[in-house]
């Protein structure tokens, strides 16, 4: 199939979803149950694209009991660091206890030895199978295959749609709505994190150049263990590893729960470990628990558990860090009027803070903030106060309306660049000052050349658009990361190396060319007694 | 990185070409799909387990192609290994969804390392009655 243009095919939606993930599709299920004309546009396969369809798919999962509530939140706001917000995880915890079983119907719960169902933890590929399953029964229209690359707003700054290209088909295509809910997941920064490729920070950008806020972005700086040669970043078993240097010295032993001390050794050599204190049961066992964590080994001729095996860390970026678009209300709604945020592509200080929410808490924010973000945008475009019957206009930029002449622009080399400055643990993971200028320097150069120059239509403006997200993310990533002088939660600075009571704040950032940030007003809860040395979460 | 494709099981369904979610697949009218995007491919192994006939496989190594044969891949199980341990097609009967045992497996592996385990991975089995919700939504479709 060819990328030959025909004639644009213009839908109309009261909800347009962009992003096919968990979040998307409980976004979408939330939409359409409320009444409303529903269109999700998805960048690959909507059951198979986003960092949950490779998961095991745990969730924060705690019964309505007052006490184990009570201390589920006082273990999650010790690790918050003061940035959490309770309430926020009350709801979460509330909203994922009653709606996750009501999916019953189109996916079968495992049921444990004792024969009771477990919904807790579910796998990836069976879950979003079934949420695709029951998204079109609900009536929605999906499109695969088929990237967003930019909001269209009215003239009065409310969202009006969403235009994309369906890439298969060669084809350029325009849905107008009342309004608009951002699913598009983190950015993983182009670092082979399992399941992350089209994780490039779509939604931050174009939500930014509708005039959009960001939150958390310095929160950013987590990573996970694979294979070095492979994307498997499923954790859990690496809990079982004991980790050596090149001449066979013990490390560490809880590896996973001290990513630094490996990321120090890897800044002085190869890595390796073998999962020697996994027990014999569990090993036979994780085919059918994680039946996607034994297929590079088996392949490679490997046996994770008695042959060792050189791992590496994998940027989570903001995927399994906490950043993102700036949530303004308990709907999830954003600073830009129809424009609702959810999943990964909305910050997760709220229910997080300043550490990774891990797997369990990023699922059950997925699925509130998407059913959130669906009903809401539902009742939003049925207001329809905003922007009706005036014209609306594409508020995409970079990649593809250049502000000087156009003239090819290598955006593998964009992408290169943004890769050399992120994935580092001397920049990213041990930051400073000085390393975080000195990055930013080279990341602006790189958006000074995607912004100035390239003008990419079609199929070809779906590369240019991820490579610019890709190149704003790290920018507001590592500006956020400057102005935090202190080291906090996942955020740590080696030359600010203690946590500073003046910053128990959440800090905003946004802009384009020119980047601002701002601390924002009243977010935080100064109380430092209770910050906890708590290790970070992990999960899948 | 996706490496191979064997002809001989595809039966030209094109289910790779719609699921891939990094769009690797071209469809070929008749023919079997081509992998015209190797470089895309991000090693996911999704298309693996949608393929119905075991017809495609994905070399583990995600940092560029390696050479394999189509026969020596076509003479292992790896082809259909992730779709056979997932319970899915043919296998839906015999093998188990165990996903639940993550919790347990984390629990263990805390003892293990003699870490007190965050109460965010919460107890082994969740006995506690989930709250009674109307299955409005029954399965109507196979696919």
């Amino acid at each position: 199939m060819t990328s030959q243009s025909m004639a644009p095919l213009e839908l109309h939606a009261d909800v347009v979803i962009v992003g096919g993930g968990l979040a998307g599709t409980w976004a979408a299920l939330a939409a359409a149950r409320q009444g409303g004309v529903v269109v999700l546009a998805e960048k690959g396969y909507c059951g198979t694209s986003g960092v949950t369809a490779t998961a095991g798919v745990g969730h924060w999962w705690v019964p309505p009991d007052r006490q184990a509530r009570a201390e589920a939140l006082r273990e999650r706001q010790a690790r918050a660091f003061g940035l959490g917000e309770e309430s926020w995880m009350s709801r979460i915890l509330s909203q994922t206890w009653e709606l996750l079983p009501t999916i019953g119907g189109a996916f079968r719960f495992p049921t444990d030895d004792d024969g009771v169902t477990q919904y807790r933890t579910v796998r990836g590929p069976e879950y979003l199978r079934a949420m695709r399953r029951l998204v079109k029964r609900a009536g929605v229209r999906i499109l695969d295959q088929s990237p967003v690359l930019e909001l269209l707003v009215h003239v009065d700054g409310s969202v009006a749609g969403v235009r994309g290209v369906q890439r298969q088909a060669g084809v350029d295509y325009q849905v107008n709505a009342g309004a608009v809910v951002l699913s598009t997941g983190g950015c993983g920064f182009a670092s082979r994190l399992l399941g992350s490729q089209n994780n490039t920070g779509d939604g931050y950008l174009m939500a930014v150049e509708a005039g959009a806020e960001l939150s958390g972005m310095e929160f950013s700086s987590y990573y996970t263990l694979s294979p070095a040669w492979s994307t498997m970043t499923r954790s859990m078993s690496y809990l079982f590893g004991t980790y050596f240097d090149a001449d066979g010295n013990e490390i560490i032993s809880d590896g996973p729960l001290r990513p630094e001390i490996l990321a120090r050794a890897m800044l002085a050599g190869p890595v390796y470990t073998r999962l020697d204190r996994a027990p014999e049961r569990i090993q036979r066992q994780m085919p059918r628990v994680q039946p996607n964590f034994m297929l590079p080994f088996d392949r490679k001729g490997i046996n994770p558990y008695t042959d060792l095996f050189e791992v590496t860390l994998r940027c989570e970026g903001t995927i399994r860090g906490t950043g993102g678009l700036r949530i303004v209300d308990d709907d999830c709604s954003t600073t830009v009027p129809g424009l609702f945020a959810a999943g990964d592509a909305a910050t997760r200080e709220l229910v997080a803070g300043a550490t990774s929410g891990g797997g369990a808490q990023n699922s059950a924010w997925a699925l509130s903030s998407g059913t959130w973000a669906g009903q809401a945008a539902v009742a939003y475009a049925r207001r329809a106060v905003r922007g009706t019957g005036t014209p609306a206009v594409a508020a995409g930029g970079v990649g593809l309306r250049p502000r000087r002449e156009a003239r090819p622009v290598d955006t593998r080399a964009v992408v290169a660049a943004v890769q050399a400055e992120m994935h580092p643990y001397d920049k990213n993971m041990f930051r400073s000052a000085d390393r975080l200028r000195a990055s930013l320097s080279e990341l602006d150069a790189a958006w000074d050349e995607v912004s100035g120059h390239l003008r990419a239509t079609g199929v070809d403006a779906i590369r240019a658009r991820e490579a610019a997200a890709l190149v704003a993310s790290a920018r507001w990533s590592y500006t956020a990361a400057l102005a935090r002088e202190e080291s906090r939660g996942m955020h740590q600075r080696e030359d600010t190396p203690a946590t500073d009571d003046s910053f128990t704040h959440r800090i905003l950032v946004g802009g384009l060319d020119r980047i601002w940030i701002s601390p924002e007003r009243g977010s935080g809860s100064t109380d430092l007694a209770d910050l906890a040395d708590a290790t970070e979460g992990i999960a899948s | 990185m996706i490496e191979i494709l064997l002809a001989d099981r595809c039966t030209k369904c094109n289910i790779c070409v719609r699921v891939c979610p990094t769009n690797v697949f071209d469809a070929v009218a008749g023919e079997v799909p081509v992998i015209a995007r190797q470089e895309d491919c991000q090693t996911c192994f999704m298309c693996e387990i949608y393929c119905p006939v075991d017809a495609l496989f994905v070399d583990p190594d995600c940092d560029g192609p390696v050479e394999v044969s189509p026969a020596e891949i076509a003479a292992t199980d790896w082809p259909g290994q992730y779709r056979r341990d997932s319970g899915w097609g043919r296998w839906r009967h015999v093998h188990r969804n165990e996903s639940w045992r993550m919790g347990p497996i984390f629990a263990e592996a805390f003892e293990i390392l003699g870490i007190p385990r965050p109460p965010s991975f919460p107890p082994d089995t969740q006995k506690a009655a989930p709250p009674s919700v109307p299955d409005t939504e029954q399965v109507r479709d196979a696919q």
